[in-house]
């Protein structure tokens, strides 16, 4: 997990070559309970930071999943589709939401790592 | 689910430390702190209860008694139910009409011989409670019952397991209301919930309510469920949420709710809304309540604009993703020319039409005991 970084967003992110692979944290998916449903972005879409490109839905409420960086997505996770479940059962693995294609690498800057993030989440709670 | 929120501290429950000891999430509703899951989460504590036997914590509701030589006949000032033909150890539901003709709120009441019995809306106890006291007559009084706790045990091995330790309780009929000791703990038990399934609701003092709800627990096949499971639970059996799909604007008729108006009440037309109520029976409601089922697997949820052509036509007022339906369903209003079984419409979710159709409720069969 030490290569993943986090947004306040609650998504985290995989960062390999130019691509990152973005999901929701294993915190997010506790608190948002059973999901049920997953709408993910076309690939070929180009996202700005902060935009809300995904939806989550649990048996409770429904949830929008952010861009954490800016660019093009290059895939959905297609099993999310035939098992969201996948996001409470492995959230920050199989359970991947998106890749986007960078547009600004720096971006990656203003995300935290596991560390910053455990704190960040503490100080909400 | 409709959350009172306030500035005012939330109340708890008498069980608020088994709550807390079994995991249970809580959240704000109103104006109590109450369990919406325990770790097993929504979706297994609702299959639980279609499969086996769970426990809900509803001492949120409001319990009053009304006493007094007429007490049936002072209800009936505020209700388009028939109270009077309640026979003792029976309860029915009925709903509390506003003057205007819109729903104050919903109600079980019961005949216990020498008083009736009501549980309440937690939400609205206080409103009712108010207006009942404006109508009573001389002789008549209302009894507020905070010092009581109210469990719901439901599920297909609800009353089965229960019946081990009273068996008094598997005699009770569908609607059928008895005292009765539950492991020498003194209960006031109902047959009657809002899941769906058989079980049964059971008033017990507050300082026993613990112990009654470790014993019940305990019982073979039994585990805790919380208010996410409750709704889910309901919305599939096709039941009425007060604040969400009724409330004081909308008339019994336009819910579906006119079973509720008894038949003798149609002769006499002297309750709160008759006017309303009666225009409606005779003509029809501009508006009614209808079940949804949308197509694939995104939930619609309340709020959400119903159109038809692309011209709005209603509004969910419920919606979730039901569990035991592997799908979403939801309910809501629409004007009566698309209410018929089978209309296409589209729900408008995040700016996207999805496609759905009116479908009659419940989503999922009600299995009460006979």
């Amino acid at each position: 997990m030490a290569d993943l970084k986090f947004s306040k967003d609650h998504e985290w992110v995989r960062l390999e070559g130019n691509v990152a692979t973005v999901g929701i944290t294993d915190h997010a998916q506790t608190a948002l309970g059973d999901v049920v449903f997953v709408d993910l972005p076309e690939a070929g879409r180009e996202v700005a930071a902060g935009e809300a490109i995904a939806v989550v839905e649990s048996v409770k409420a429904a949830s929008d999943v952010y861009a954490p960086v800016a660019g093009t997505i290059v895939e959905s996770n297609g099993a999310l589709a035939d098992d969201p479940s996948l996001v409470n059962g492995a959230a920050q693995s199989d359970g991947w939401f998106f890749r986007i294609e960078l547009s600004n690498p720096d971006e990656l800057d203003g995300l935290m790592d596991a560390a910053a993030y455990q704190a960040f989440v503490d100080s909400q709670s | 689910m409709a959350e009172i929120l306030s500035d005012s501290p939330l109340l708890e429950t008498p069980l608020a430390p088994l709550h807390r000891e079994l995991g249970g999430k809580m959240v704000p509703f109103a104006g109590y702190s109450m369990p919406v899951q325990y770790p097993a989460g929504i979706l297994a504590e609702h299959l639980a209860t279609r499969q086996g036997a769970t426990l809900f914590d509803v001492s949120h509701m409001g319990q009053v008694e009304l006493r007094g030589e007429g007490a049936a006949e002072a209800l009936e000032r505020l209700t388009p139910a028939d109270v009077k033909i309640l026979k003792p150890g029976r309860q029915k539901y009925g709903l509390l009409t506003t003057e205007a003709g819109g729903v104050l709120d919903d109600f079980m009441v019961a005949n216990l011989g020498d008083r009736l019995f009501l549980v309440l809306n937690a939400s609205r106890k206080d409103v009712d409670c108010a207006a009942i006291e404006a109508a009573l007559p001389a002789g008549v009084t209302l009894h507020r019952m905070p010092d009581r706790a109210l469990l719901a045990f439901q599920g297909p091995a609800a009353v089965p397991s229960l019946a081990t330790l009273a068996p008094a309780v598997a005699a009770l009929p569908f609607m059928g209301v008895a005292a009765a000791e539950i492991a020498g703990i003194p209960v006031l038990v109902s047959r009657s919930g809002y899941t769906g399934e058989d079980g049964v609701e059971i008033s017990v003092a507050a300082d026993r309510a613990e112990d009654l709800a470790r014993t019940l627990l305990a019982l073979p096949g039994a585990s805790i469920a919380g208010l996410g499971a409750r709704d889910s639970l309901r919305l599939e059996a096709g039941l009425c949420l007060y604040g969400n799909d009724i409330d004081e604007t909308t008339s019994p008729v336009e819910a579906g709710l006119t079973w509720t108006v008894g038949k003798r009440r149609r002769t006499e037309w002297n309750f709160p809304g008759a006017e309303r109520i009666r225009e409606e029976l005779d003509n029809g409601p501009k508006r009614l309540r209808v079940g949804i089922l949308p197509e694939g697997r995104q939930p619609a949820r309340a709020h959400t604009a119903i159109a038809v052509g692309g011209e709005t036509v209603g509004e969910v007022t419920s919606g979730t993703f039901g569990p035991s339906l592997n799908g979403p369903c939801a309910m809501g209003y629409v004007a009566r020319e698309h209410a018929a079984d089978g209309t296409a419409l589209e729900l408008m979710v995040r700016g996207k039409a999805i496609p759905a159709r009116v479908a009659a409720t419940p989503f999922i069969p009600h299995r009460y005991a006979r």
